[in-house]
């Protein structure tokens, strides 16, 4: 039996198209994945994405242990900021890529994917030597995401207190939405302004009722997964277990800058500060365009000269740029035209900037 | 909605006949599943194709989906405005939105498909 979220029975009435995602029963599509996406970039979407999971991490030793769980520096935040980064295991695989949100001293929260909920719970609390209290509290938090150009007009009659364009990227907010308790986060996965909603499960339906009929006032949509993998793609943003796993160190996923070698100790630290030293990755993650209509999905081969070079990782149409692109993961270090195996035939590629908007 | 005059087949291709000429497309009830398609691979002019064999590929922003071809036969014709307009297979799946023409070798196959009524049910029963 699949998870459902607070809001499954408003996608229903929505008309959603569901679909599974880590374990979930998430809305799909509501009208099309190219209309929504298309909304978010022009003037704003709402999403439900309450399968995220959130873990607490506080009181004694909670700096130290989340500063030796992340790859990038805990140390560096202030309250109310937001960090990305890494989890990794001794051997600098990625366990999670996932936010830290610092309340303040020794007071976090980790945001992490869906399907990694029982995975990070458990690798956290087996790192947590100086008894810190660490709780699971996915299962009463919702979190909402409004995202888009028109983000902050839609957001502000709601929140009287104060402008939420004085949040800065990467920075939260515990204030009122609508007149619920809610951190306002600016964070976001579509490359778009936006923020990022935390509320009580009890409340979520509440403040997705209360914001819905004026994102669809400005014209937006409530956005499904569908396009939420299209939105990331387009921003280069990597997604966990297609672009990068425990196989894969943050170097060989192109996520060298959330990596602070020089900040003192974190596991993993030893295998990524020697494959720095050497240079020797295994692999590389490349942005790629398609040069011919064909589109590359997840798992397809990418040669170059008849030699098999790695696979593709993500690979989609571009609702945005109206070409097809995607991730792949080669073992060489190239800039040249590279091939993909697309149904027995190799359709060209160019390599690519990330992100690609 | 499901026209009357033609044959459908499990995998939601469309035939329409006209002697021994087989028009091809998907239905409505299917551009609506695959929603927001994006290229339409098709063989070329002259490829040979069998009865319920692979004919061509889908491909929408989210995945790639067979075509099957409901007949045996040569392409004779694509409809090669679908290269560069996709979009007409969802804005119109019965009409411009046609995939290609087969001159049949046994039009007898026809009678293995379901009938608009039939195709009915069966959309009906899997939507359930």
């Amino acid at each position: 039996m699949m998870k459902r979220t607070q809001l499954y029975e408003i996608h229903k009435s929505l008309n959603a198209k569901f679909t599974e995602f880590g374990g979930w029963e998430m809305p799909l599509q509501y009208s099309s994945i190219v209309k929504e996406h298309l909304a978010v970039r022009a003037t704003a979407g709402l999403f439900d994405l309450s399968h995220m999971g959130e873990i607490d991490v506080c009181g004694q030793g909670a700096n130290e242990l989340v500063q030796k769980l992340c790859t990038n520096d805990v140390s560096r935040l202030t309250d109310g900021q937001v960090l990305y980064t890494l989890l990794c295991n001794e051997t600098g695989g990625i366990v999670d890529d996932i936010l830290v949100y610092r309340h303040a001293d020794s007071d976090y929260t980790l945001v992490v994917n869906a399907a990694n909920i029982e995975k990070d719970l458990a690798w956290i609390k087996k790192q947590n030597d100086t008894g810190t209290e660490i709780t699971d509290d996915s299962n009463n938090t919702t979190l909402i995401a409004l995202q888009g150009p028109q983000s902050i007009d839609i957001l502000n009659p709601f929140v009287p207190e104060f402008d939420v364009s004085e949040i800065s990227f990467f920075r939260f907010v515990v204030g009122k939405v609508a007149g619920i308790p809610t951190a306002i986060s600016r964070t976001g996965y579509t490359g778009e302004i936006g923020f990022e909603l935390y509320v009580h499960a009890n409340n979520s339906e509440e403040l997705w009722n209360s914001l819905f009929p004026a994102v669809m006032e400005a014209e937006g949509l409530p956005v499904g997964l569908g396009a939420r993998d299209t939105l990331r793609l387009e921003a280069g943003l990597r997604l966990y277990g297609m672009d990068m796993d425990e196989n894969a160190t943050p170097f060989e996923a192109g996520l060298s800058r959330f990596v602070k070698l020089d900040k003192g100790d974190f596991i993993g630290k030893d295998v990524l500060f020697a494959q720095k030293e050497k240079g020797d990755l295994k692999r590389k993650l490349v942005g790629f365009q398609m040069l011919d209509r064909a589109v590359a999905r997840c798992g397809y081969e990418v040669y170059q000269k008849g030699n098999r070079i790695g696979k593709v990782t993500s690979g989609a149409p571009s609702p945005s740029l109206k070409c097809n692109i995607g991730f792949a993961s080669i073992s060489k270090n190239t800039k040249k035209t590279i091939e993909i195996d697309i149904r027995g035939k190799l359709h060209p590629a160019k390599i690519v900037k990330v992100p690609f908007i | 909605m499901i026209p009357e005059n033609l044959r459908y087949m499990e995998s939601h291709e469309w035939v329409r006949q006209e002697d021994d000429i087989a028009t091809i497309g998907i239905t409505d009830y299917a551009q609506s599943e695959i929603q927001d398609i994006v290229f339409v691979e098709l063989p070329d002019v002259g490829t040979e194709l069998t009865h319920k064999t692979e004919l061509g590929v889908i491909e929408s922003v989210k995945a790639a989906f067979d075509l099957y071809s409901p007949v045996s036969g040569e392409v004779i014709e694509v409809n090669e405005t679908l290269l560069d307009a996709p979009e007409q297979v969802n804005e119109s799946p019965y009409e411009d939105g046609w995939f290609l023409k087969i001159r049949m070798t046994d039009p007898s196959e026809l009678d293995s498909l379901f009938d608009a009524d039939s195709y009915q049910a069966y959309i009906e029963a899997e939507h359930v």
